[in-house]
């Protein structure tokens, strides 16, 4: 079963329901092999809190065109087939552009020459470890790279269908949250009772609506802000699977990089209780084998 | 000599446009007998990447020498370089006033972008 923890506001704790919901989980039930595939590359945070030991760690690239000046007659096939301008042809031997380059290929299949073959641009790193029962991968996108999705891709590759895999998924509504999304059973919303919480939870609710994936809301620091996120969820018929409180106590434990199912008394057997909740919602019985 | 200028309307009254990649209009205009011709450049005003790369593939097919724009980002700098264009940023007025300062010499080409690219 694939949970991924998304957002559209940024900030409302996704990191802290993926990290505790699956401390939770793998301390608790022994069947039940857990993964945390940290897929907001952008500025990764789940190992600050799992402190996994990493134990691979490989550079992934994304596939651009290098053109052989030699074999390329200047027909400008390529550059028109082009939909990101990332290979321009002028009339001249062609120039490219790598940062814009999508990694399709179609260049190279279109040119009549052979002309174009690829080579790898890094976007970032991926790096594998363990953190006690809890098998970890996060990618590290590489600094000044806008490209997000090629490495989201390869994180999640260790999707593991058979035990719990849970996505930890960038903030937003655009590519990279649709890459790290989609293939998902379920998607928990996490937000915060305040007008922005709600502007972008609105947006993230339309996305994951389009993308047809089971969801519901977790309101985080539900005591601050207003009634107006679960007057929306009422009216639209959402699930509000868990409300946490605006304690301090979470807030302390966060910054100092611990799991607030340690600092507050219940709280492990609330996150439990939503999971078999969602495996519930999502047809499935917490007795089996997920 | 044909230059293309970046326009914000049709006519030569028009104030230039600031912009290259996303320019209103181009207006292509012969100094060799003072004829224009209104190119539209409405498809990359909407594009999502690479608008500045567009636009100067569009203008080395107009057979332009020149192009004339108030800035000019890193990628459409080079493209336009590989199409041996050469480009004047910096400048403001009406296309009718900057064609007067460019026939009369005023203008000089950059030697490299003026501003910096977009983030994608």
């Amino acid at each position: 079963m694939i949970i991924t923890i998304a957002s559209g506001k940024g900030g409302t704790g996704k990191t802290t329901v993926a990290t505790n919901l699956a401390v939770s989980i793998s301390s608790s039930i022994d069947n039940t092999p857990v993964w945390v595939l940290d897929c907001d590359v952008e500025e990764p945070n789940c190992h600050l809190f799992l402190k996994p030991e990493i134990y691979t760690s490989e550079a992934v690239g994304v596939p651009v065109p290098k053109v052989d000046k030699e074999k390329c007659t200047a027909c400008g096939k390529c550059g028109q087939f082009c939909e990101y301008s990332a290979i321009v042809a002028l009339k001249t031997v062609p120039i490219t552009f790598p940062e814009l380059c999508h990694g399709c290929g179609g260049c190279s299949l279109i040119c009549p020459e052979g002309a174009i073959s690829e080579t790898k641009r890094r976007v970032g790193m991926l790096e594998k470890g363990q953190s006690g029962d809890i098998g970890f991968v996060h990618g590290r996108l590489r600094v000044g790279e806008a490209m997000s999705p090629p490495l989201i891709r390869a994180v999640k590759k260790f999707v593991f269908k058979k035990g719990l895999t849970l996505i930890d998924a960038p903030p937003g509504t655009s590519c990279p949250v649709i890459e790290a999304i989609k293939g998902s059973d379920f998607v928990i919303l996490v937000t915060e009772p305040t007008p922005f919480g709600l502007n972008d939870l609105t947006l993230a609710v339309d996305m994951v609506k389009q993308l047809n994936i089971p969801f519901g809301v977790l309101i985080n620091r539900a005591d601050i802000g207003d009634n107006r996120v679960s007057e929306y969820c009422q009216a639209e018929g959402i699930p509000i699977l868990l409300q946490i409180p605006d304690n301090r106590k979470i807030a302390e434990a966060y910054s100092r990089g611990m799991m607030i199912v340690d600092v507050v008394p219940g709280l492990r057997e609330t996150f439990m209780d939503l999971y078999f909740r969602i495996k519930k919602m999502c047809g499935q019985q917490h007795n089996e084998e997920a | 000599m044909k230059v293309v200028l970046t326009s914000s309307g049709e006519s030569l009254d028009s104030p230039l446009d600031p912009r290259f990649g996303r320019a209103q209009k181009f207006i292509l205009f012969d100094t060799d007998n003072n004829e224009h011709q209104v190119v539209d450049n409405s498809q990359n005003l909407n594009a999502a990447q690479g608008a500045g790369i567009q636009a100067a593939q569009n203008v080395s097919r107009l057979n332009a020498e020149y192009v004339i724009t108030g800035h000019c980002g890193p990628k459409a700098f080079r493209t336009l370089q590989a199409a041996g264009i050469k480009v004047i940023v910096g400048v403001e007025g009406t296309v009718a006033e900057v064609i007067e300062k460019f026939k009369a010499g005023k203008l000089t080409p950059t030697e490299a972008s003026d501003v910096e690219g977009h983030w994608i």
